[in-house]
């Protein structure tokens, strides 16, 4: 049923495109028609393997340590009182400045390479993944904590138990969120500055009027980047067993 | 199964005054629980019942003057103490073994000897082959009963119960009252509830709080063991002077 439902999304997207390029007739180096970037994803699709790596590797990369960091962020603040009221401000703060403008001075600092994208990533991903699992560990019933406390529980018992598994669901809503923006940290970083990955590709597409090839690439990540959120969505479910589905699928 | 324990210590309280947002909630209240019996608090909901309940649990939010001892025989006892709630508590994450062995768990203390205990108990609850089962997939008596269990594998000889049946339908909540009767006989509990058959047919004394500052408004003690049947001749008796004084207070 649900991959029924997914073929019948598809063929209708494209269906859709394809009556768009038709009432508009619109010339292929504006909106190619699906069949023009088919035909392009045969015909560069080793290229495109190429810089699909690429950028999955940096969304990957960025993806993970954004977790690391964002949940070391989170369980600081939890622990210590006293932390939380310094790194808080500096959390909300830090959303204040639009990510995307620090794109430049990050290609700058971690030069043309992977670095500077999977910081972009990392730096988009950070907010929503600390905040989910703080504001989850923030939200356990405190019955529970009481019990806890009744049956003489030791802290590091409580956290394992208890405090975690309850932010899980909390957690989990922001790591969906973070495995459908750090893609778009990664593009981001690439268009400022890159000799590789899908964002790269599109670009030197573009400047060569190869609109089809650009939609090609365009094609190659979104393909991408929702295999990596059902992905995560269904290992999610698998882990957080005892929700009902949250997930979109 | 009965707690072992023969010496139950008792609870005494001793001129307690607390206030909870702004409101004198007890004033001098004292108030003493004999060990090794089943007393059961009733009155009228907001009249601190619960809050009694905190005070021997040791609760660090409730700021309050005045002394709640648990002695054994005139001497300073164990200080430990069980919880059960009207809400069964169970983590949605752990199967109905592992809520039973929670109190363990969090002390790092699973053993065999404990496993052992945990499966005794579950099957004289009438819960075998529920083991592995996840709570959600329990009916509400069965998670009060492993919430009942987890309570008793505390091992502790006082065992506070706050409306611990109150969320369920009437049958269930006299099977389980019929159990936990049997499963705690030796130990000292506090029952709260605002049912006066349910403290009629599990109390050996009952205390009625009333008014604002509460204070013990009467004190029925019964004879004979919980749990006694409905139509037993000493419940009959006093179920409507109880009631009588519940309906005097009030409404709230």
């Amino acid at each position: 049923m649900k991959g029924l439902r997914l073929i019948i999304l598809a063929v209708g997207l494209v269906t859709l495109w394809q009556i768009v390029v038709t009432l508009t007739d619109a010339p292929h180096y504006i909106l190619p028609g699906p069949a023009r970037v088919f035909k392009a994803i045969l015909n560069h699709y080793p290229v495109l393997l190429q810089h699909m790596q690429i950028t999955g590797a940096e969304i990957v990369l960025g993806f993970l340590l954004g977790i690391f960091l964002g949940t070391s962020t989170a369980l600081t603040m939890f622990l210590s009182p006293l932390l939380k009221r310094w790194v808080l401000p500096v959390l909300v703060i830090s959303q204040a400045i639009p990510v995307f403008a620090l794109a430049p001075i990050l290609v700058l600092w971690f030069g043309y390479g992977m670095a500077s994208k999977v910081a972009m990533a990392v730096l988009i991903i950070y907010f929503p993944v600390t905040a989910s699992f703080y504001y989850g560990m923030q939200r356990t019933n405190p019955d529970l904590l009481e019990l806890a406390r009744v049956m003489e529980a030791r802290p590091l018992a409580v956290m394992r138990y208890i405090v975690i598994p309850s932010a899980m669901p909390a957690f989990a809503s922001g790591i969906r969120v973070a495995t459908a923006v750090a893609p778009i940290g990664a593009i981001v970083g690439e268009w400022v500055g890159s000799s590789g990955g899908l964002g790269f590709y599109m670009l030197h597409a573009n400047a060569r009027m190869q609109i089809d090839v650009m939609f090609a690439a365009l094609a190659a990540l979104s393909i991408m980047a929702l295999l990596f959120y059902f992905s995560i969505d269904y290992l999610l479910d698998k882990i957080i067993f005892w929700e009902s589905k949250q997930g979109i699928m | 199964m009965v707690m072992e324990n023969g010496n139950a210590p008792s609870i005494i309280f001793k001129n307690i005054s607390l206030s909870l947002g702004g409101e004198e909630l007890f004033k001098d209240l004292s108030l003493t629980i004999e060990g090794g019996e089943c007393t059961c608090i009733l009155g009228p909901s907001g009249c601190g019942k619960s809050t009694l309940l905190r005070l021997v649990s040791g609760a660090p939010s409730l700021v309050y003057q005045g002394e709640v001892n648990i002695c054994s025989q005139g001497v300073e006892a164990d200080k430990k103490t069980a919880w059960m709630s009207q809400d069964d508590l169970l983590l949605p994450w752990f199967s109905l073994l592992d809520n039973i062995l929670l109190g363990a768990k969090l002390r790092n203390q699973v053993s065999p000897a404990i496993r052992e205990k945990a499966y005794e108990l579950i099957a004289a609850a009438g819960l075998s082959g529920y083991e592995k089962t996840l709570p959600s997939a329990l009916s509400g008596g069965m998670r009060q009963r492993g919430a009942l269990l987890r309570t008793l594998m505390e091992d502790r000889s006082v065992l506070l119960m706050d409306e611990p049946f109150s969320a369920l339908d009437a049958l269930t909540r006299m099977k389980l009252q019929n159990l936990s009767a049997e499963l705690t006989r030796g130990a000292t509990v506090v029952l709260v509830t605002h049912d006066p058959m349910e403290a009629l047919r599990m109390g050996n004394t009952i205390i009625v709080l009333s008014g604002k500052p509460a204070r013990v408004q009467c004190r029925v003690s019964l004879s004979g063991a919980p749990p006694r049947e409905a139509d037993d001749p000493e419940v009959q008796k006093h179920f409507s002077v109880l009631l009588n004084e519940l309906l005097n207070e009030p409404l709230q």
